[in-house]
């Protein structure tokens, strides 16, 4: 039913839109939806679904490549990524990635993608520009989170039912290190500083933090809300304040965003969101934390400032994936 | 092909510098640790399928096995570590305790068991069973949970008591309180159906009527069998006092399906057809089970059914323990395997573990018919002050299990 536009709820609209926080410039948001074999594209400014963009099958992992202009979505079930053009909005080239990739990071020469590939036990290495696999790497049993250090020499690959996080050398694509994790680990981020870098365990329902170099868990933070059987507190998406002071935790079937204290480990906040958050994306002025949630198909937006959701965008069905363009 | 291998295995070999602590036991002549697990199935007599859509294959359970085996070496390419499983499967239930004793020769400490309740028990008491672990993957009795528990046994499979309080939790929640029981003649039905009593009286639910199934469908698939079954399903339904919906007890599958559009009033059918409380169903794809549906599937070449599936955890359960433990020490992973804190991840969204009262995994318990997943016991709502897991089947007060 269309809301009829009063004066009004402008401008309550209006006052809404003064209360967030304005980016600076005008992001664009991009979420993809597992279920609806499609990208949405919201107005950072306006919070507005500017377009919604048929892809291939299943959409899941997305990264922007380095000059910001394509997007690189893992179609598991068409096992190849296809690349979106951010202007046209067309999807313009298929690259190969190996069966069902899942995720994938850029390499920043900007020329290699690392793609995991959930069933088949592989990390595969694309060269973007040539449209060629240049390798694949064996890792453990349904390979996902893929953490790409900040200077690129390691990618650090966790593989959910092996419970490990494999440090992988990029340049010579050995495994020079494997760490045994809690159940089920998801996503792999590093410390901007590359001394650190954290694991969540959906099931385990923990976070991991290991040390680089010594390649050992250093720490292990555990979630405790009130009201909320541990079982369903499943760290998935997690992703670093720009600061670095704090971590943003997507807690699952929680519905909630943790924020916790990159220093001391120790969790400040919980902030609740939509139904199974899943992944988790900052806005480049690092003023809002955006949230894909799995089952009310929406996309929360948090004030980083304040640590508080403000709004709520609804994407597609099963949104699971999001980034930001600048 | 061959040299990345070879580059691999070195960079596993430098991974597991790393990775292992010392005093790794079991060592082959590759130098690497091993841990042997015996399969030990007893395959039903062939008999006529209920419908020719789903023949019952014969390597049920054992495919779960080789997938979790499959898994297994993949972690342990990374933690030196190899899995081994020796299979047994028989036709004679008289040659089962020859080939137990054999695998116990061989130096096998943890056996999956796809057998009877009865014959179970046979193995777990065997003297030489003693520091052996038996992983039940067939036994869905409750009495194997609590009278007739024993130490060195492990149930991955939900007993009955679990699926029908998964069943009456998710009645309860929908306030479906009327329940008509129709009940088989088999020994199995009969257990099926007391469970299906005893979670009615725990969650509120009435059982308005309760009538055993006697009607034998032998003629069902000669032309206009359909008939006589529609009618002696409008019969057996009619008259019954208001019910909400049937719950039938056909464990081998032989006329329950048979009941749901030819009752008298229009009722849905839940229990062992219809909506069925189960560990593993075909429609499940949450929780990324769709990975291990397809990798089940690519391997089999058919669907996962739920012996599989307990096959599968009882094999990831001791690949998990032998990793944690950083140890294929059957002593150590046995140890493992008993610590309050291990867990294994099952493709259900929560950690499963065992309970230490008696042996069980907790699991939630899928309600699903033949094409969707309907819901997921526990219901939300049925509270526990340790895990809401333990909501099904016998918890910690009431067991009868105490182990000797």
């Amino acid at each position: 039913m269309p809301i009829p536009l009063t004066p009004l709820s402008c401008a309550a609209a209006l006052a809404l839109a003064l209360l967030l926080p304005q980016p600076a410039a005008a992001e664009t948001i991009l979420v993809s939806n597992e279920k609806d074999n499609s990208i949405t594209v919201i107005n950072g400014a306006s919070l507005q679904v500017m377009r919604t963009v048929p892809v291939g099958q299943r959409p899941r992992g997305i990264a922007l490549s380095r000059d910001g202009k394509q997007l690189y979505i893992c179609v598991g079930d068409d096992d190849r990524l296809d690349v979106l053009d951010l202007e046209t909005w067309r999807v313009t080239r298929h690259l190969p990635s190996g069966s069902d990739p899942e995720l994938l990071a850029v390499h920043p020469d900007g020329r290699r993608i690392f793609v995991a590939n959930e069933d088949d036990n592989l990390v595969t290495v694309v060269d973007a520009q040539q449209g060629a696999v240049i390798t694949e790497i064996p890792v453990g049993v349904e390979p996902e989170g893929m953490g790409m250090s900040p200077d690129g020499r390691l990618l650090v690959n966790t593989s959910e039912t092996t419970n490990m996080a494999h440090v992988i050398d990029t340049e010579t694509h050995d495994v020079i290190a494997n760490v045994l994790v809690g159940a089920r680990p998801r996503a792999a981020v590093w410390q901007k500083d590359g001394a650190r870098v954290w694991v969540s365990s959906e099931i385990g329902g923990t976070v991991s933090v290991i040390e680089a170099g010594r390649w050992e868990v250093t720490g292990t933070i555990e979630f405790r809300i009130p009201g909320v059987p541990r079982e369903a507190v499943q760290p998935v998406g997690m992703v670093f304040s720009t600061d670095g002071t704090r971590v943003f935790v997507a807690l699952g079937p929680a519905n909630r965003v943790a924020v916790v204290d990159a220093r001391t480990l120790q969790v400040q906040r919980y902030l609740l969101v939509g139904q199974r958050v899943w992944n988790l994306a900052l806005s480049p002025d690092g003023q809002r934390v955006y949230s894909t949630n799995g089952v009310s198909n929406d996309l929360s937006v948090i004030d980083v400032e304040q640590e508080r959701v403000v709004r709520s965008i609804p994407v597609g069905r099963l949104p699971w994936g999001v980034v930001v363009r600048p | 092909m061959l040299s990345r291998r070879q580059a691999f295995s070195a960079v596993a070999l430098l991974a597991w510098a790393r990775f292992a602590a010392p005093g790794a036991a079991a060592q082959t002549r590759a130098g690497g640790a091993v841990l042997r697990i015996g399969y030990l199935g007893l395959l039903p007599d062939r008999r006529m399928p209920n419908t020719f859509l789903d023949p019952p294959p014969q390597d049920e359970g054992v495919q779960g096995a080789r997938l979790g085996i499959a898994d297994n070496a993949t972690t342990g390419r990374f933690t030196g570590q190899e899995f081994v499983l020796e299979e047994r499967l028989l036709r004679d239930a008289e040659a089962v305790e020859p080939a137990f004793r054999e695998l116990l020769a061989e130096g096998i400490r943890f056996v999956l068991a796809d057998l009877p309740a009865p014959l179970l028990l046979q193995m777990a008491d065997l003297p030489e069973a003693r520091e052996v672990m038996l992983l039940n993957l067939g036994a869905p009795e409750d009495a194997l949970r609590n009278e007739s528990c024993r130490r060195n046994l492990l149930h991955l499979l939900p007993s009955r008591g679990m699926l029908a309080d998964a069943l009456a939790q998710f009645l309860a929640s929908k306030r479906w309180r009327n329940l008509m029981l129709a009940v088989g003649p088999q020994p199995g039905d009969q257990l099926y159906a007391e469970a299906i009593r005893r979670a009615a009286r725990k969650f509120g639910l009435r059982i308005v009527a309760d009538k055993p199934w006697t009607y034998n469908p032998g003629a069902r698939r000669t032309d206009t069998g359909h008939m006589s079954i529609a009618a002696e399903a409008a019969r057996f339904t009619q008259g019954a006092p208001a019910y909400d919906i049937l719950v039938v007890a056909d464990e081998a599958g032989d006329w329950g399906d048979d009941l749901a559009y030819r009752t008298s009033d229009p009722r849905p059918v839940a229990g062992t057809q219809g909506m069925v409380p189960t560990s593993w169903a075909r429609p499940h794809e949450q929780w990324g089970a769709t990975q291990l549906q397809r990798r089940f599937r690519a391997r089999a070449g058919r669907w996962m059914l739920p012996r599989d599936y307990a096959a599968w955890l009882g094999t990831r359960a001791l690949g998990e323990a032998a990793t944690r433990a950083r140890s294929t020490d059957p002593g150590a992973v046995a140890r493992q395997l008993r610590d309050p804190g291990f867990e294994i991840a099952g493709f259900k969204g929560v950690p499963l573990s065992f309970r230490d009262w008696d042996g069980q995994l907790r699991q939630p318990v899928l309600l699903a018919d033949a094409r969707s997943l309907v819901s997921v016991s526990p219901q939300p709502g049925f509270q526990h002050q340790f895990s809401e897991l333990d909501t099904l089947g016998t918890d910690r007060p009431e067991s009868r299990c105490q182990f000797r």
